[in-house]
C-alpha cells in the first residue's frame, strides 16, 4: 500500500459518500454526477488492488495480515458494483442515498485496510 | 419494500457482508485464540444475513422472521457489548478492543462499526412496526375491534 494514495482514496470515498447522501436527500434519482463519483471510487479500488498485488513482490509488505486485508478489499470492490446496478434499476432518490451509504462504508473500509497494512503489526 | 426501507436493507446487507467476511477470516486464521468470540461473530453474521432477506421478502412469515432476527440482534449487541466492555476476559484475549483482531461486530456495543450495530436494530424495529404486511394489519385491526366491542 502507498500511504498518500490510501489517504486520497479515503477522502475521495468520503466526499463521494457525502455528495450522494446530500443529492439523495434533496430528492434526485442517481444521475451522471452521483454514479460518476461512485465509478471513480471503484476505479481507485481497482488501482489499489493492482498496487497491493505488486507491493509485496517489490518488498512493501503489510505489517498485519494480508488475508484480512484482501477480505476488506474484495468486499469493498463488490459494493459500488452492487450499489451502481441498484441505482440503474431502481430510479428513486433512495438509490442515491444507498450510493452515499456505499461511499461512506468504503471510506471506513479503506481506512481499516490502511490500519492493517501500516499499523496493525504481526498478530 | 419501497422508499427509505431500501436504505435499511442496503445497510443491513453491508453489515452482513462485513460480519461474514470478518468471522470467516477469524475462524480460518486463528480460531483457537478466542473461540467463543468467533462463534458469536459467525452467529451474528448469520443473523444479519437472515434479517436482510426477511426485510426484503414479503408476507407475514418473513415479517415474523424479521422481528425475531432483529430482536436477537438488539439482545446480542446489548449482552455482548456489556460483557466485552466490563468483563472482556470472559471471551478471550483482546476481545475488549473494538478495533482489535479478536473483536466481533457486537463487541463494546459495536464501537468498531461506528455503533451502527447498536442503532440499526432500533431503526429496523421502528420500520417494521410502521410497515406491517396487509394480513397482519387486518388481524390486529380485527383484534382491536373485538376488544372495543368487549
Amino acid at each position: 500500500m502507498i500511504e498518500w494514495f490510501t489517504t486520497v482514496q479515503v477522502f475521495v470515498a468520503l466526499a463521494a459518500g457525502i455528495l450522494c447522501l446530500v443529492v439523495g436527500i434533496v430528492g434526485r434519482p442517481p444521475n451522471d454526477l452521483t454514479l460518476g463519483a461512485i465509478v471513480l471510487v471503484e476505479l481507485l479500488l481497482v488501482a489499489q488492488l493492482v498496487v497491493t498485488i505488486v507491493a509485496p513482490i517489490v518488498g512493501n509488505n503489510p505489517t498485519g495480515s494480508l488475508g484480512e486485508f484482501y477480505i476488506y478489499l474484495i468486499s469493498a470492490l463488490i459494493l459500488p458494483v452492487a450499489g451502481g446496478f441498484w441505482g440503474l434499476i431502481e430510479r428513486t432518490r433512495w438509490s442515491t442515498v444507498v450510493l452515499g451509504v456505499v461511499g461512506l462504508a468504503i471510506a471506513v473500509m479503506t481506512y481499516r485496510m490502511g490500519q492493517i497494512w501500516f499499523i496493525q503489526g504481526t498478530p | 419494500m419501497t422508499g427509505v426501507g431500501r436504505v435499511l436493507v442496503a445497510v443491513y446487507g453491508i453489515l452482513a457482508l462485513a460480519a461474514t467476511g470478518r468471522s470467516v477470516f477469524q475462524i480460518i486464521d486463528h480460531f483457537s485464540l478466542a473461540p467463543v468470540a468467533f462463534v458469536l461473530s459467525a452467529f451474528s453474521a448469520l443473523i444479519y444475513i437472515v434479517a436482510t432477506i426477511a426485510l426484503i421478502a414479503p408476507g407475514r412469515v418473513w415479517y415474523r422472521v424479521a422481528w425475531t432476527t432483529i430482536s436477537i440482534e438488539l439482545a446480542g449487541v446489548l449482552v455482548v457489548g456489556t460483557i466485552t466492555t466490563f468483563a472482556p476476559g470472559l471471551f478471550g484475549a483482546g476481545v475488549g478492543d473494538p478495533f482489535g483482531d479478536n473483536s466481533t461486530v457486537w463487541s463494546t456495543y459495536g464501537a468498531g462499526y461506528l455503533f451502527i450495530p447498536l442503532v440499526l436494530p432500533v431503526l429496523g424495529m421502528l420500520w417494521l412496526s410502521r410497515h406491517k404486511p396487509a394480513s397482519v394489519a387486518e388481524t390486529s385491526a380485527a383484534a382491536s375491534d373485538t376488544a372495543a366491542k368487549a
